[in-house]
């Protein structure tokens, strides 16, 4: 027990100490001494800031990756039951996940102006891809066994949706709502260094030009923390979700 | 969860054909929706117009130019990522005691988005190619690594004792167990890493101002050159389902010895 | 009753044509054991999912007590031999069992009920709440068996059920069957490729031909109802009707070469 804990913190804590006294000294302009950048993050990120900027982007990107998740899961699960609707967009489809989603902000400019929309529509566009064809993905490769005995046992109509095709698609839905969630955060971002008058990465982007470096620093901590613990959340929530796929792969690994 | 499609021939209502269909309609709609008014046509040009744009992109030295500059940083960019993520993934993944103490700080670094780099790469490189290669590394790099890190731990038990039992040597053990088990993963990697290198250069491209496509799409944003925009967005989407292509055909190529024995590799 | 008549399967994969059933007639009484033996890739899933109303035959129909079937026909239970794949993973025994009842609109202290009973009749009592991947393959099986019984059919499919569980739990689990048919007053069709399992279940043998299938024969099993693995198996009349079947199969094999 003490020695996983030591696994976990050692190098971290090495890391962190390193950072800290080699650049205690440094007068670099670049890479200031960790304590200033320390110091400039409590003063920086205060409850006032945190609200101003960081609560709109978070919720920004809420509501574009919840649509998204919406609207993929519906979209992707009506063409993966289709063949023939699938061969037909599948081709578009691949097109669209292949465009590098920052390029979408000039365009969703054009038409959404650079308002909160704007930012969330570019987020809904930009993360719905994986997520799409990944449950597109996922229903086409529903086992014929197990939709056999749902036809068989009489579960049809939304119970089939609902019991059986979703859990069934779940593990790959869940690999798409991964890659979109990291695609959204990166959306976020690009979208208010683009074109905003508050939110993190305009904040960012402020420090940068106005060559603040320790607060600049704190906020790309700040950015990756956010990440981090976004990521955690995924995890935690995926593992709830989907107990019974590990335990399947695990019994199957066993097998 | 991977499948292998079997190729058939072309008919009536085959994949292929419908696919070329759906293609087709999406150009007409575009076609269509500003002719008909419905959307503003200074918002979304016909296709027709971004096509002419396209052709008059095809005779411009700068667009070769550009084209070049993003392909160079993507296939810089993902050589050094590839190259850093196989060694520190065969390396820390083969050490015990090197894996359990990364692993936290691997979990740290890998989530943080790769775009909260870019004030760092805007102050250290200024609009230099540098600046892409930065964010292009690092971006790329995660996926390389993590899937090495997985390769290497799904060697088998069984035929690394027996390695060792025949006293191999360590650097033997790693070239004819290690790295064969691992070969699957590492490809995947450098599949996931080819497009989100690609992803990256052009968002550093537009966002910095580094040359590169990215650039021209800006340039072509802040001069309201809109047909002009929407063409250079349709190279970049080509770009980067050709890449896809290429990454994808030579996955299978170079694993078609491997495919029999072949696990799901984790996407 | 369950009547087959003329059956007849063609599958078209472009250009290319595979008969599978060339001709097909049998029946089965209500309340009556039937085995279908044949030798493999005869064509006996083709026929079961066919009668289950999972696939349109070319040819010829399927009626149940009379009425034809053009999808599966209520009061039909299936056992599947994939039992790892017909199970859901993702729910628990319980929800397994369940789900179809939920689906008839089966009342929720009914529904309790029945899956106890089924889970009981199949000796699964204190499983409920297991995932179908903790149990080992018999008792999963087992519980593909339980989900067909608590959904009360008047005919039950069951197709090579124990075809993917080792030999003794197998035994175990051809005792459980004739238990249940004698206990339920089901009908019981039971698709195979073991001969001696065949004889050792069935109260009438349908042998299929090779692929085009057609019947090959049939035979009464004319063993005593109450049956055992150690002395009917050993019992003379046993082998000598296992003979009569195995020879019939070989010459289904011949024909076809």
């Amino acid at each position: 027990m003490i020695k996983r804990v030591l696994y976990v913190v050692a190098l971290p804590a090495v890391l962190f100490g390193a950072w800290f006294v080699l650049s205690d000294n440094s007068e670099s302009f670049y890479s200031p001494p960790l304590r200033d950048i320390l110091t400039a993050f409590g003063d920086t990120w205060s409850a006032d800031r945190l609200r101003a900027d960081v609560v709109p982007s978070l919720l920004r990107l809420f509501a574009g990756y919840l649509l998204a998740a919406v609207i993929g899961v519906a979209l992707g699960v009506a063409i993966g039951l289709n063949r023939r609707l699938r061969a037909t967009v599948e081709p578009v489809l691949e097109f669209f996940r292949a465009i590098p989603p920052p390029v979408l902000v000039p365009v969703i400019m054009l038409f959404a102006g650079i308002g909160d929309g704007m930012k969330v529509i570019v987020i809904v566009f930009g993360c719905i891809w994986p997520i799409l064809l990944n449950t597109v993905e996922g229903v086409r490769a529903v086992d014929s066994v197990v939709l056999d005995t749902a036809r068989a046992y009489g579960v049809t109509g939304p119970a089939r949706l609902t019991k059986v095709i979703l859990p069934s698609a779940g593990p790959q839905i869940a690999a798409g709502l991964r890659q979109a969630l990291s695609i959204a955060i990166i959306l976020m971002v690009i979208s208010e260094m683009f074109a905003a008058s508050n939110g993190l990465g305009f904040t960012i982007v402020q420090f940068q030009r106005s060559f603040a470096i320790p607060e600049m620093w704190s906020g790309i901590i700040l950015l990756g923390l956010l990440g981090f613990v976004l990521s955690l959340l995924f995890r935690l929530a995926e593992q709830r979700a989907l107990r019974w796929y590990e335990g399947l792969r695990a019994a199957q690994r066993q097998g | 969860m991977t499948s292998v499609r079997r190729g058939s021939p072309v008919r009536l209502g085959s994949p292929a054909l419908l696919g070329a269909a759906g293609l087709a309609g999406l150009l007409l709609v575009i076609e269509m929706l500003p002719r008909l008014g419905l959307v503003d046509d200074r918002y979304l040009p016909p296709t027709s117009r971004i096509a002419a744009a396209l052709a008059d992109e095809t005779g411009n030295p700068q667009f070769w130019a550009s084209l070049g500059d993003t392909l160079v940083a993507w296939a810089l960019g993902l050589a050094i990522a590839v190259g850093a993520g196989v060694l520190a993934g065969i390396v820390i993944g083969s050490i015990p005691v090197l894996r359990n103490l990364t692993a936290s700080t691997v979990e740290f670094l890998r989530p943080i988005p790769s775009v909260a780099l870019i004030p760092l790469a805007v102050l250290l490189y200024g609009t230099d190619i540098g600046s892409t290669l930065m964010l292009v590394c690092y971006a790329a790099f995660w996926q390389v690594f993590v899937q090495v890190l997985y390769g290497v731990a799904d060697v088998d038990p069984v035929a690394y004792e027996t390695a060792r039992s025949f006293r191999f040597s360590a650097w033997a053990r790693i070239r004819h167990v290690l790295w064969p088990t691992a070969l699957p993963y590492v490809f995947t990697g450098v599949r996931l890493a080819a497009s989100v290198a690609l992803v990256l250069a052009i968002t550093a491209e537009l966002v910095i101002g580094a040359p590169g496509l990215g650039k021209e799409i800006a340039v072509a944003q802040a001069s309201e050159a809109v047909p002009t925009m929407y063409a250079l967005i349709v190279v970049t989407g080509i770009l980067g389902v050709l890449i896809n292509l290429l990454a994808r055909t030579g996955e299978r190529r170079l694993l078609a010895w491997h495919q029999s024995v072949r696990g799901e590799v984790a996407t | 009753m369950l009547e087959v008549k003329g059956l007849r399967k063609v599958y078209r994969s472009g250009s290319r044509e595979v008969e599978a059933l060339r001709d097909l007639t049998f029946t089965v009484d209500n309340g009556d054991m039937v085995c279908l033996v044949g030798p493999s890739g005869c064509g006996k899933t083709t026929l079961l999912r066919c009668i289950s109303g999972l696939l349109d035959p070319t040819g010829g129909d399927v009626r149940v007590n009379g009425k034809a079937v053009d999808g599966p026909p209520p009061g039909m239970a299936v056992v599947f031999q994939e039992y790892g794949r017909s199970l859901f993973p993702w729910m628990s025994v319980r929800d397994n069992v369940e789900l179809p009842l939920k689906q008839k609109k089966v009342a929720r202290s009914r529904r309790r009920e029945l899956v106890d009973e089924a889970l009981d009749a199949v000796g699964l009592t204190g499983t409920e709440s297991a995932y179908p991947w903790q149990l080992s393959g018999g008792m999963q099986q087992r519980v593909a068996i339980a989900r067909a019984v608590a959904y009360e059919p008047q005919t039950l499919l069951m197709d090579e059920p124990f075809a993917a569980v080792d030999a003794q739990t197998r035994a175990d689990l051809e005792d459980l069957v004739r238990s249940l048919w004698k206990r339920l007053n089901v009908t019981i069709l039971f698709v195979t490729h073991d001969i001696d399992e065949s004889v050792y279940l069935g109260q009438r043998v349908v042998m299929l031909s090779s692929s085009p299938t057609v019947v090959q024969d049939e035979l009464i099993i004319d063993l005593p109802a109450e049956r055992d693995q150690l002395h009917t198996r050993a019992d003379p009349r046993f082998v000598e009707l296992r003979t009569r079947v195995y020879e019939q199969i070989q010459l289904a094999k011949k024909a076809a070469r």
